[in-house]
């Protein structure tokens, strides 16, 4: 059986902390998440506030979409996040598969709500964008389907994670699919570029310089700096909240075997 | 070689395997996954009349027309090489404007017109207020969407 984290904890500590190894350990990690907790909800709430306000109501109209074009400050950030947030489960996942880390499964799980969250909204909004802008909610274009593809994968994961009785079976499993998935991101990213589709290219990922003007990127930029902050506030207060969670079990469980 | 060692192996050479797999799935659907096809690659194709296909590139400038019932419309799908003739019946999204990418559903008649059941715009990846795009184009340096047809 691998240890609870808290055993880890406790096994861990008397050695000393080795490098990226060192937040491994559950104990540091709450010390840590204790310690970015507000930072993180301050940084979120003032750029979602800023990034908002300037998005809609000081950023100019845009020259053929008129106002409609500002849902981009939440598509985008929102295609990001959901990106960024695979990455990191699908490292969550590599760590918990290779090196068994306490944390590493306590992440991920951790993760995947926020990401699938992300995921949804980026798919609400670019539909409710495309029926007055192109004419249609959806189309099967490579671009849509792969972003589509990404949400079921990580609904996957979460069925995954507590479909065995057994809840190290039921990581592994999760951590492996979250690994296979990773094929994924550049299909998504690259979709546009490999194929015709309806959604267009690329305008800040790309070599060339962003083609969006100065005045509705800041907005743009605040926002993903404000769905950052928000996703490491999430993890820390859902990873916390867990180790917490596996506490009380186990002094029950002590408590019970008395 | 420790057990460590041995999963981080098997991690390692089972994603290599995926993505090679995912690389050779994804260039033999190629065809397959492309949207829709420009004037210039239709010209090449045997068509069959009930075939429905999606065609797509930018609207040729003054190229509009619109039938005397008010709600036909002909126009023609460029790719700054070749150019279609689209015929279609209904409502034109917002963004149909004449140089902008656009994708039109339906079949090719057998007169060489391809008659559409569904027109979608395309957008381009510029976003820039009006005044930045006048600008653009009083100094010459406006690209226009020639992007879009490719």
């Amino acid at each position: 059986m691998t240890p609870t984290p808290d055993e880890a904890a406790t096994k861990a500590a008397p050695r000393r902390a080795r490098g990226l190894h060192a937040f491994a350990n559950p104990a540091r990690f709450m010390r840590l998440a204790r310690a970015i907790f507000p930072f993180s909800a301050v940084i979120a709430a003032t750029t979602l506030i800023a990034g908002v306000v300037l998005g809609l109501a000081v950023a100019p109209p845009d020259y053929q979409q008129g106002d409609a074009y500002r849902i981009i400050f939440v598509h985008v950030p929102a295609a990001s996040l959901a990106m960024i947030i695979y990455v990191i489960l699908a490292l969550a996942g590599a760590a918990a598969l290779i090196w068994k880390h306490p944390l590493a499964d306590l992440i991920g799980r951790a993760s995947a709500p926020v990401g699938a969250s992300f995921t949804f909204i980026n798919l609400l909004t670019g539909s409710l964008w495309g029926q007055p802008m192109w004419g249609t909610w959806w189309v099967w274009d490579t671009r849509l389907t792969s972003m589509l593809i990404l949400f079921f994968v990580y609904l996957g994961y979460i069925a995954l994670h507590s479909a065995f009785e057994d809840p190290t079976k039921g990581a592994r499993a999760a951590a492996i699919l979250a690994l296979v998935g990773v094929v994924n991101l550049p299909i998504i990213h690259f979709s546009v570029d490999w194929w015709n589709t309806l959604h267009q290219p690329a305008t800040i990922m790309k070599l060339d310089r962003p083609s969006i003007d100065p005045s509705m990127m800041a907005p743009l930029f605040l926002m993903f700096v404000g769905f950052i902050a928000y996703y490491v506030l999430m993890l820390t207060i859902r990873v916390r909240s867990d180790i917490i969670a596996r506490r009380i079990r186990n002094l029950r469980l002590a408590q019970s075997a008395n | 070689m420790k057990r460590k060692h041995k999963r981080l192996l098997f991690v390692v050479v089972g994603m290599a395997a995926l993505g090679i797999a995912a690389g050779l799935i994804v260039s033999a659907f190629d065809e397959n996954l492309v949207f829709f096809f420009s004037p210039t690659e239709l010209q090449g194709k045997a068509l069959n009349p009930d075939q429905r296909i999606r065609i797509g590139g930018l609207v040729e400038e003054g190229s509009l027309a619109k039938e005397t019932d008010g709600v036909t419309f002909r126009f023609r799908v460029t790719d700054l090489t070749t150019a279609q003739t689209v015929n279609y019946k209904g409502l034109l999204p917002d963004l149909f404007r004449e140089g902008q990418g656009v994708v039109a559903e339906g079949k090719m008649r057998t007169d060489g017109v391809f008659e559409a059941e569904e027109v979608l715009a395309k957008h381009d990846e510029n976003y820039m207020p009006r005044e930045v795009a006048d600008a653009l184009k009083k100094s010459g340096q406006w690209k226009g969407q020639i992007e879009a047809g490719q």
